[in-house]
């Protein structure tokens, strides 16, 4: 690395904080990327569908595969990966304090900050929720796909989104029964091909449906659900036992703006993308000079838009700092912008679109 | 030692897209002094799953708990790791003659019986 230049720092080794990472050193930058976990790759590992899109997406390509193919890049280009490693502050001018394997703590002074710190599940508040065998949906992904243990033999899985019909199928695939997957709305709310999956393998599917509680003594033994009316409050004598020993809640996930805030980023709110999130414009630039928020800190989408949005930002970066020419940065940026545009459409990604469109309105004048 | 239900292991060892379960070396952990058989590499939570532990903690009204979130956010499944409190066990690897017990309330300090590298 060249030492008398201040590095860009990325934060998050995810999806987007490794296309960042990867675009700027491909540009020649310094760069280093941190992450608390032992391991980069943030969430892509536990992801074992195929991804959606056109080939230039990797469509067609299971996300763990998308995982070891960025790996594999960010090791040829031999990027500065610093895992164990949380970012614990950020001060004025960009300097990062980190603590390294909880034991040595240090700062860097950068030229640039890359925020993808991701994004949090939600949880649900029911009488019993704190049973153990009551988890998000993710965390069930997390131990069957990566840690290859199964959480329950009979679960129930809340909410019918992307994330509850395409982990409800791969705890089948590794070996669960899903006894329902109930959803609040009066109407479905995933991808079809995969909710169609779910459904061919016989689970039933529940709409204008809610927990009441959990129940069991030291674990989840059962739950009881029952119909809602339209004022979402659950309709006496429609109650119904389901006998489980896992819950899982499917119920969106909320940006981990932390890091954004203890930089000065001003926010903004957007339900349709998770709640409170760093307000940016096009290149994914935050409020505060020199720092870029992508993937899901800037906005709950998917992998393959957090890839799209780190690649702007690193490419936008790389050029800031010097290390790429202004022509160069705008066709890599016009190209990347494309590819995210027809990621954003289709029913489900023209409301993420427009939810964006505000953001970067709101997030363009300077 | 009767509450912890060893009810065979709930690892998962044959996967239709990932294949079969790659070997790992084998970790020894003690978890309320009973050894326990782990994966190199992997956490806590998960070796604790596979042999059927029910419970990782009690909150200081008694109320059970195991794990929530599985990737270190939440803080639902810490435990007393080497005689240290407050250990997220979803993000804590594995490591040969590791002490694992389960905390009540907010736990306390015991690190005589620490054995190592500071966690």
């Amino acid at each position: 690395m060249d030492t008398d230049k201040k590095p860009a720092i990325v934060i998050g080794a995810g999806p987007a904080g490794l296309c960042a990472a990867i675009e700027l050193k491909k540009a020649g930058a310094p760069v280093i990327l941190m992450d608390e976990n032992s391991k980069p790759g943030g969430q892509l590992f536990k992801q074992i569908h195929k991804f959606f899109g056109s080939r230039e997406h990797k469509a067609g390509v299971r996300g763990f595969e998308i995982g070891k193919e960025l790996l594999a890049e960010s090791l040829s280009l031999g990027i500065d990966v610093r895992l164990k490693t949380e970012v614990v502050g950020i001060e004025k001018g960009l300097k990062v304090w980190a603590v390294e394997d909880r034991s040595r703590s240090y700062t860097v002074d950068a030229a640039t900050l890359i925020l993808a710190t991701g994004a949090t599940e939600n949880a649900l508040s029911f009488p019993g929720w704190t049973l153990p065998g009551v988890m998000t949906a993710g965390c069930a992904q997390t131990l069957i796909n990566v840690h290859r243990v199964l959480p329950g033999k009979k679960v129930l899985m809340i909410g019918s989104g992307n994330v509850g019909v395409i982990v409800a199928y791969q705890l089948m695939q590794a070996g669960a029964e899903v006894v329902a997957v109930i959803e609040a709305l009066p109407r479905l709310g995933g991808y079809g091909v995969h909710t169609a999956k779910v459904r061919r393998a016989g689970v039933p599917f529940r709409c204008s449906t809610t927990i009441v509680r959990a129940e069991g003594k030291e674990s989840v033994e059962r739950a009881i659900i029952a119909k809602i009316d339209a004022g979402f409050k659950p309709i006496p004598g429609t109650e119904e036992v389901l006998e489980v020993d896992a819950i899982c809640l499917a119920v969106g996930l909320t940006p981990s703006i932390e890091l954004s805030c203890l930089a000065g980023c001003e926010q903004i709110y957007v339900p349709e993308l998770g709640g409170n999130m760093p307000l940016h414009d096009q290149y994914m630039r935050s409020s505060v000079e020199s720092v870029y928020t992508v993937g899901d800190i800037a906005g709950v989408e998917e992998a393959s838009t957090a890839m799209e949005e780190g690649r702007l930002a690193g490419i936008h970066a790389a050029w800031s700092m010097g290390c790429m020419d202004e022509a160069t940065m705008k066709r890599k940026t016009e190209e990347t912008m494309g590819r995210l545009l027809s990621l954003r459409q289709g029913v489900f990604g023209q409301k993420r679109f427009a939810a964006k469109k505000r953001i970067v309105e709101q997030g363009a004048p300077r | 030692m009767t509450d912890i239900q060893l009810a065979g292991s709930a690892r998962i060892e044959h996967h239709a897209i990932l294949g079969d379960l790659e070997v790992a070396g084998e970790v020894t952990i003690f978890f309320e002094g009973a050894p326990l058989k782990a994966r190199a590499g992997e956490p806590i939570m998960s070796a604790l799953i596979a042999a059927g532990v029910k419970v990782f903690r009690y909150t200081k009204k008694g109320s059970p708990r195991r794990i929530f979130c599985g990737i270190g956010r939440c803080t639902d499944c810490v435990m007393m790791v080497d005689g240290v409190p407050g250990v997220r066990t979803c993000v804590t690897e594995v490591r040969n003659g590791m002490k694992v017990e389960r905390q009540y309330g907010v736990g306390s300090w015991n690190t005589e019986t620490e054995t190592g590298d500071g966690h």
